[in-house]
């Protein structure tokens, strides 16, 4: 039996510590330099094209869709500017997928995580969401003085929160709105949100949007990408001992002195670490790490800790880049005595990049040459065949055309197989014998029942393949389909 | 829980259960308060529920709800919704004339879906899902009618059916030749030997043509006509052509002889509306029998 003891007093330190640490907030203090600038680009190319896209028009004619990117999901049909997908087009997105797959791929082997850095959404909201919270609230300092003030709050402080807030909820809020645009026309579904004649399920999924925006961007933002995002794992993964990701040079940092210690050193010849301890790497970093301490799981490598570094080498007057895009084997070089080496063209990109050539050549090609009249054929599975009175054979089969076009089609449609054989389509007065016409509207499909009947006395084999040709009268666009004609 | 005195876990700062197994020991946590409350709030719920629901089976019946919510009820309303749905469009379907409908690509599709559902729920059981039809139940997807086969008459023969006792059904059967004795057992024979010759089957060793013929004119062409071609007044099948309701081997064919038959097919007028009935006749018809 144990002794009781006070819990408050554990009896070892070392082996009861809390398993679970709580997080602590991170102050990100803003910085000038070249990757900030660079992060600020990108971040409004990318807000600029999600919350502007839906707005710009494209001409596709009278009765279609003017909305240059539109998801229709009530018609099935996908719009991006020339491009009109329809359901059974979905392998476009896969090819797409595969594309972005290996994109990112790419991107890793070049420059290690350059889109949790500069390109994810979670980066890029959370980034803005403390832009808005640094402008209000001032920066990391009077932040964090303000977060630890036990003084009651003043109006100054309360209006402080109230706009912050505001203002995060007012781009969340946009963030939703702008969703919901890319699944119906812009401008008239703008008219029917503001007089609420939009329908419900518009409003569910701005509520849902403006939510998660503010929750992700404005609380839990490093922690995303620390906890809930699997990238970080498996971009991590990806990247190799060529790729440059965001390095503390340690070979020219360490040993960390203090400026005037380090000029000391150096006026007798000594080496000196460049790295004045300064911790401005770690006062910018968004996710709250020290990146002198390597390679680690929570650097989204952003590139601001370069930054900061950068404006103290250039204050002190060392040469700037003590932390930088570089890799390993560099480092190693530099201790070496030797020139460092930058391979961006290896095995591993060259692969990467003639994969995503040659899927998106595919796709391009397919899409250029895509057919916009098409003819699926479905053969009756009850009955099979039918013999008739006078002894002759009759299959039935569904065709289904697809009239992909901006324009009505008159189309003829003919089939070859058994010998002898004649075709009608129920409900359709063939123009010439054996050779219906019908009318499909554009841009719509149409259903129709075809018999074929063939002589038993032509026919004795069991199974015939059957090739069923649909031909545009005016434009002369042809589509085939095969099924096969069986005997009873 | 000071019931087990001095067994307090020092690193949690609680009490333990005192279970012990090999030298571990269960700490006597409580639920989290978050759980008993849910917990707590689902036995409420429940009782509300009783009350607010149809709930409890009684000796006959159950218990009905303070809000008297029936789930038949909401069947009963959907379905109406559903009518008034698709009331416009079955609308124009009763008002058209049967050759309209086929005509109209809108209203054939339509009739077509139609049919095809009533006729899975009313017809299939005799002439099978696809209308393949069986030995007695005809094949709906060929060309071959007893009651014939244009778009009118198909739409009677739905509505008054045959032989069902309707005021306007079809009527006339095949007479039972043996067991009346209004025929020998070798004249049926014949009789059915002549019948398969008639659509070019092979007949029996010594079978006489002539006396065949002779018992085929006396007895047969009051309904099947002269050549043997049938009368779809009468719902007589043609005996020359390649399709037989019942079987065209001669065994087949003496027992058709001998005892006669009388399908029967259903009235549907009164359990089907003329709408219904209409999309029906539209649906047998665009099977690729009609004619």
């Amino acid at each position: 039996m144990n002794k009781p003891v006070n819990p408050s007093e554990p009896t070892s330190e070392d082996d009861y510590g809390p398993l679970y640490a709580a997080r602590k907030k991170v102050y990100p203090q803003s910085v000038s330099g070249t990757f900030r600038r660079i992060k600020w680009g990108l971040m409004a190319f990318c807000l600029g094209v999600y919350y502007f896209l839906p707005f710009v028009r494209w001409n596709r004619g009278l009765g279609a869709p003017s909305q240059a990117v539109l998801i229709d999901l009530p018609n099935s049909r996908f719009y991006f500017f020339f491009i009109e997908l329809w359901p059974q087009e979905v392998y476009y997105f896969t090819g797409l997928l595969i594309v972005a797959a290996v994109a990112l791929f790419l991107m890793n082997s070049v420059g290690g995580r350059i889109w949790c850095g500069y390109l994810c959404p979670q980066t890029v909201w959370t980034d803005l969401f403390y832009a808005v919270e640094r402008l209000i609230e001032g920066d990391r300092r009077e932040r964090m003085k303000k977060d630890k003030s036990s003084d009651p709050m003043r109006l100054e402080r309360i209006s402080e929160i109230v706009l912050k807030h505001s203002i995060w909820l007012l781009i969340a809020w946009w963030t939703g709105g702008a969703w919901v645009l890319y699944f119906n026309d812009a401008p008239t579904l703008v008219k029917q949100l503001v007089t609420f004649q939009a329908p419900m399920i518009a409003y569910i999924w701005i509520g849902i949007l403006t939510v998660t925006t503010y929750a992700l961007a404005g609380y839990m933002r490093e922690q995303v990408c620390t906890y809930m995002c699997p990238w970080p794992r498996i971009q991590a993964a990806l990247t190799d001992e060529w790729a440059l990701n965001v390095t503390y040079r340690y070979d020219r940092g360490e040993k960390r002195t203090s400026v005037k210690k380090a000029a000391e050193l150096r006026a007798l010849g000594e080496h000196a670490g460049d790295c004045v301890d300064c911790y401005q790497c770690v006062a910018v970093c968004p996710t709250g790490i020290d990146i002198r301490n390597g390679p680690q799981l929570e650097c989204i490598q952003c590139g601001l800790c370069i930054d900061a570094c950068d404006n103290v080498m250039a204050k002190i007057g060392r040469p700037t880049r003590l932390i930088a895009y570089d890799n390993d084997i560099n480092i190693q070089r530099r201790q070496d005595g030797k020139a460092p080496i930058y391979r961006i063209v290896r095995a591993r990109t060259v692969v990467y990049s003639a994969i995503i050539t040659a899927v998106g050549g595919i796709m391009l090609y397919t899409l250029a040459t895509r057919s916009l009249l098409d003819v699926n054929v479905l053969h009756d599975r009850n009955p099979v065949a039918v013999r008739l009175s006078d002894g002759s054979i009759r299959n039935a089969y569904t065709v289904r055309l697809l009239n992909k076009s901006g324009y009505d089609r008159v189309i003829a449609i003919d089939a070859d197989g058994p010998v002898n054989a004649t075709i009608h389509v129920v409900g359709v007065d063939s123009v010439t014998p054996d050779r219906p016409m019908i009318v499909i509207p554009r841009d719509a499909t149409s259903e129709l029942r075809l018999l074929v009947t063939a002589p038993a006395e032509v026919n004795p084999e069991k199974s015939i393949p059957v090739r069923f040709h649909v031909t545009d009268i005016g434009l002369g666009e042809a589509a085939s389909a095969t099924d096969n004609f069986v005997s009873p | 829980m000071t019931d087990h005195h001095g067994d307090f876990d020092s690193v949690s700062g609680r009490s333990t259960t005192g279970h012990e197994w090999d030298g571990i020991k269960e700490l006597n946590t409580p639920l989290p308060r978050w759980w008993v409350i849910t917990f707590y709030l689902t036995i409420v719920w429940a009782i509300g529920y009783w009350v607010v629901y149809p709930a409890w089976p009684l000796i006959s019946g159950h218990t009905r709800g303070v809000i008297g919510y029936s789930s038949r009820a909401d069947v009963a309303v959907e379905l109406a919704n559903l009518e008034k749905i698709r009331g416009d469009k079955m609308v124009a379907l009763g008002a058209a004339s049967l050759a309209d409908i086929e005509k109209d690509p809108a209203l054939l599709a339509l009739a077509r879906a139609k049919g095809k559902t009533v006729f899975g729920d009313n017809c299939a059981p005799c002439h099978g899902s696809g209308a393949a039809g069986a030995k007695g139940f005809p094949n709906l997807n060929d060309d071959d009618w007893l009651w014939g086969g244009t778009l009118d008459q198909i739409m009677q023969t739905i509505q008054f059916g045959a032989r069902s006792g309707h005021a306007k059904t079809h009527e006339g059967q095949m007479l039972a030749f043996g067991k009346d004795g209004v025929l020998k057992p070798d004249e049926i024979v014949t009789a059915a030997n002549y019948v398969r010759a008639l659509s070019g089957l092979p007949t029996r060793k010594g079978y006489d043509a002539a006396k065949g013929e002779k018992i085929f004119a006396e007895n047969c062409v009051a309904c099947h006509g002269e050549a043997g071609k049938g009368n779809p007044e009468l719902g007589a099948p043609n005996l020359t052509d390649k399709i037989w309701l019942y079987g065209s081997d001669e065994a087949t064919l003496i027992e058709t002889i001998s005892n006669g038959r009388a399908g029967v097919m259903p009235a549907w007028e009164g359990r089907l509306d003329p709408a219904t009935i209409k999309a029906m006749a539209v649906y047998v018809h665009s099977l690729g029998g009609g004619k």
